[in-house]
């Protein structure tokens, strides 16, 4: 609106014109880079961020044929680790690997058909139950689905 | 078991409208008046509480005699099968006639061992008590008598909260235990130890007292081979450690008890720390003089453990101060908990007296330490950076403001020159 | 800026805007700003308030669509997804702490613009209906705050929903039927987050526009509302544009840069992942803008005579309620007289109360 007004205001003295270039170039230059403080920061934002998916619910545990009957893998699950057990050729179970008891990683024992905790001695059965030692609460169960010859393990729903 | 239980139960009813009926049970009725009398609490009042009541048993099931009866004289004969009290070395022979009968218990507690009289006859206490010994402890002084309660009740003496206790009645007795020439410190060294903390302070009633390491009914003080044994029950991956170490074979020939106590004590177990390898009290300096290799092997690893601690320590530190700023660093902190299961790691690594074997974990733990501090100090830059961000976006406001605010005045300046036109 | 019409025609620019305001009459608009004036008096200030309040929705619309990108509306995810917003987006932690200052910056500017309402008398005929207007926006805003609490789906969020959906469910007969419709079932969980999130984000949003709009139709139709004994005539005035609207954007800046400075210093808080089956934390509390409802319903006594304190209380909010928004009806009497002073008094006595409570509550 500056120009509009300017063309139609009557002629000032060239203290006044000064002031108003002055005044103008603020305006343009303070509207326009406070705007860009504003917009940088949405940009940003709206820019795809580095790593795409918002929480774990589902993770990729590797194929089929990697994994033998009777035996068990640990899995990264978001920040905390999964335990993915092969019972026979067709039987999948998996657990969250974190222990109940001061949050060591359990492993699966074959010779046991168990699962163990090392730092205390703490057994589970293959359904996450406590069968022995001192782990307070069952493991927490994970759902494991085979999608074609991958493992996808996910969080119960 | 139960069947005289039911015909009582039979006959007290059918009876229960005769003026004359008998008590419920004449035992209960003539002790309990008997207590009463003499203002003492004795048997009649303790079974209350009992577990062999709460199973239906009564008095005369262990004691024999005829509860039917309210003439003393025919309750208590010799013909009912009346024992009496027995004496003290015939207790355990006592509670086994029944404890020790599988078909007999398989009717109360089918799940219940058999065996306690045959351990006990295995024990110290059995053994002296066989050999005429009456100081030693029996059944009951474990146990209780009359108000015996089953193992899980919070009130029993035998609750794993109480077993200490109990044992130190008497253990911790220096005038008992005097003739025997044994030390009675053992329940004030285990209240120091990290077991009784776990135990009493964290609730953690799998943690060991007194009977998880000597037994229960065959109490007996561990031989040196299986020290390392007994305390691998529960810390599995530290007797295997340690049965493949060098310490192994030698500990086995120190006297008095060998294995993980020649470094961590026996009852007096206290929380590990690297003054143990290293230092004016460190437990190495036992056997290997300083400046010896094993010495600087051990002052090595000492500094290896003192150094990851002090790197997640520190992580710890900036985390939480970037914390403090309203900075979200939880996954960094996530991360930190697999820095502190590796530092435990090495620390039991440590029992392999390997310093390769115990590098790993060392290794490990140090990334994550780094991880973590370069994700906490970037949290600290991104503060920084977002506080200068506000400044420089006030300022442009600011820059904004004022012109607009001159623009008002021009705007004005220029109506009122207007206005009259 | 009359002159600008009078421009030659062959003036380019000019020839578009003739072009443009053939097909789209959009100078007829042009015409109403610039036709739109100001009275001078002294409580032009808070005339600000409402244009604060219109200015922090439209932050609310551009920042809610934005978080609209990284959001999820599940159990599952959503908590995840707003750390995901906090931590992983660049900006995310502004954009999503602007988003909640500004929404509590929103409806006390709504308060403050109801109350100057208030006090000087701008409700009188005939601008009842934008006084209703204004009050139900007032209570959409509140609508937004509480369907908008719940969504990141942390600990307080969560049992603060169950406090509230509890309320609601005390109220007589329509009670427990307006609870499961809240909550999409019987207790607070993955079906009452899917709810409130189309609340949010698309059903209170679409009246709100319609309502929004109503209300600055018939702001307009009447023009600005003057105190009241004085004749409009008398007032000085100022051109809404430029010499308003410069000034409401001067202040619009400046609540920029206070959101800003609040986002930055103070990020808002992410909490804990809700857990329905862990027990309800302590020192529980809902939004400042419900404390003090919420702390007069925690001091009834559970039974008052034989009704049911609860109840008492929402009876008595439902009574209080509908007398603030019958208020442009009561305050003028049979003959046509103002009851500027019972008004006044009513105005004083609410802000006092809610001043009061809402202190209590918070230091309770």
């Amino acid at each position: 609106m500056g120009t509009g007004r300017n063309s139609g205001a009557t002629p000032a003295i060239d203290s006044g014109q000064d002031r108003r270039t002055v005044v103008s170039w603020l305006l343009g230059g303070g509207v326009a880079a406070s705007l860009a403080s504003f917009f940088y920061p949405v940009l940003r934002f709206v820019n795809p961020p580095s790593i795409s998916e918002a929480s774990v619910n589902e993770v990729d545990a590797g194929k089929v044929q990697d994994l033998k009957p009777n035996s068990g893998k640990i899995v990264k699950f978001g920040n905390k680790p999964a335990l993915l057990v092969r019972i026979n050729d067709t039987e999948w179970k998996a657990f969250s690997a974190v222990c109940t008891h001061l949050n060591c990683t359990v492993q699966y024992r074959e010779s046991r058909h168990d699962i163990w905790c090392a730092c205390h001695n703490g057994t589970y059965d293959l359904n996450g139950r406590v069968q022995s030692g001192p782990p307070p609460r069952p493991l927490e169960e994970l759902v494991v689905q085979i999608r074609g010859d991958e493992v996808v393990i996910s969080r119960r729903a | 078991m139960r069947a005289p239980a039911i015909i009582f139960l039979v006959y007290w009813s059918l009876s229960a409208g005769a003026p004359s009926a008998p008590a419920a049970d004449s035992c209960v009725t003539c002790h309990s008046a008997l207590e009463e009398a003499e203002g003492a609490k004795g048997p009649a009042a303790l079974i209350k509480n009992d577990v062999h009541i709460a199973h239906g048993l009564s008095c005369a099931d262990c004691h024999g005699g005829d509860r039917t009866s309210d003439n003393p004289d025919v309750s208590m004969s010799k013909a009912k099968g009346f024992k009496g009290k027995p004496a003290r070395t015939a207790i355990p022979k006592f509670c086994a006639s029944c404890h020790s009968k599988p078909d007999v218990m398989r009717k109360f507690a089918p799940a219940e061992r058999v065996d306690q009289y045959e351990l006990y006859q295995t024990s110290i206490h059995g053994k002296r008590l066989a050999a005429g010994d009456t100081n030693v402890a029996t059944c009951i002084d474990c146990h209780s008598v009359h108000d015996i309660r089953p193992v899980k009740d919070g009130m029993s003496p035998v609750h794993p909260l109480h077993v200490a206790e109990t044992c130190a009645r008497c253990h911790s007795d220096k005038r008992k235990m005097a003739p025997y020439k044994i030390p009675t410190n053992q329940f004030e060294e285990y209240r120091t130890s990290v077991h009784w903390e776990a135990m009493t302070k964290r609730g953690d009633l799998s943690a060991p007292s007194c009977a998880s390491c000597h037994g229960n009914h065959g109490a007996k003080p561990p031989q040196v081979e299986s020290v390392a044994a007994v305390c691998g029950t529960c810390h599995v991956t530290f007797e295997e450690l340690y049965e493949k170490s060098v310490h192994k074979a030698v500990f086995s020939g120190v006297g008095g008890g060998g294995g993980c106590i020649v470094c961590h004590s026996n009852h007096a177990i206290h929380q590990p720390s690297t003054a143990m390898l290293v230092g004016p009290n460190a437990v190495c300096s036992g056997c290997h003089d300083a400046g010896t290799a094993p010495a600087q092997t051990a002052a090595q690893m000492a500094a290896w453990i003192d150094g990851l601690d002090g790197a997640l320590k520190q992580s710890e530190t900036v985390l939480a101060r970037a914390e403090e700023y309203g900075m979200e660093v939880s996954e960094a902190q996530v991360r930190l908990i697999d820095g502190r299961e590796n530092l435990v790691k090495s620390r039991l690594a440590l029992h392999a007296i390997d310093p390769g074997e115990m590098r790993k974990p060392i290794d490990a733990g140090m990334a994550i330490a780094k991880e973590t501090l370069a994700a906490g100090q970037a949290a600290l830059r991104e503060k920084d950076f977002r506080r200068w961000g506000l400044a420089l976006s006030v300022i442009l406001i600011g820059i904004a403001i004022l012109a607009i605010r001159f623009l008002i005045r021009r705007v004005e300046t220029n109506g009122k020159q207007q206005g009259p036109l | 800026m009359t002159e600008r019409t009078n421009l030659p025609a062959t003036d380019p620019k000019n020839k578009t805007l003739d072009w443009l305001d053939e097909r789209t009459g959009w100078r007829m608009v042009r015409d109403m700003a610039d036709h739109k004036v100001v009275p001078i008096h002294a409580g032009t200030a808070w005339y600000y308030f409402g244009g604060i309040t219109l200015f922090l929705l439209g932050i609310q619309v551009i920042t809610g669509v934005l978080l609209l990108l990284y959001y999820r509306p599940s159990v599952a995810e959503a908590f995840d997804s707003v750390r995901f917003i906090m931590t992983r987006v660049e900006f995310g932690w502004l954009i999503r702490s602007i988003h909640s200052w500004s929404a509590n910056l929103l409806i006390l500017a709504a308060f403050v613009h109801m109350f100057s309402v208030v006090f000087t008398h701008a409700y009188r005929r005939p601008r009842e209906l934008t006084w209703l207007t204004g009050i139900a926006l007032l209570g959409l805003m509140l609508g937004f705050g509480f369907s908008g609490y719940l969504l990141p789906w942390n600990q307080i969020s969560y049992f603060a929903t169950k406090v509230g959906t509890d309320m609601a469910a005390s109220v007589p007969i329509a009670g427990p039927a307006i609870a499961r419709f809240l909550r999409g079932g019987e207790e607070v969980g993955a079906a009452t987050l899917t709810r409130f999130f189309a609340f949010h984000v698309m059903i209170l949003p679409l009246v709100t526009f319609g309502l929004v709009g109503l209300h600055l139709l018939l702001v307009q139709f009447h023009g600005m509302s003057t105190p009241s004994g004085v004749p409009p005539s008398q007032l000085a005035q100022m051109k809404f544009f430029p010499n308003f609207f410069l000034r409401e954007l001067v202040i619009w800046y400046g609540v920029l840069a206070v959101l800003g400075t609040l986002a930055a210093i103070f990020p808002w808080e992410l909490g804990l992942k809700a857990d329905p089956f862990a027990s309800a934390p302590a020192g529980i509390r809902p939004e400042w803008y419900f404390l003090a409802e919420f702390y007069t319903l925690k001091l009834i006594p559970s039974h008052v005579w034989f009704f049911e304190g609860e109840l008492l209380g929402l009876l008595g909010f439902g009574l209080l309620a509908a007398g603030w928004v019958a208020l442009p009806f009561w305050a003028t009497g049979r003959n046509g007289d103002q009851r500027t002073r019972l008004v006044t008094g009513a105005g004083v006595f609410l802000i006092c109360y809610l001043a009061t409570f809402t202190i209590l509550g918070y230091l309770k």
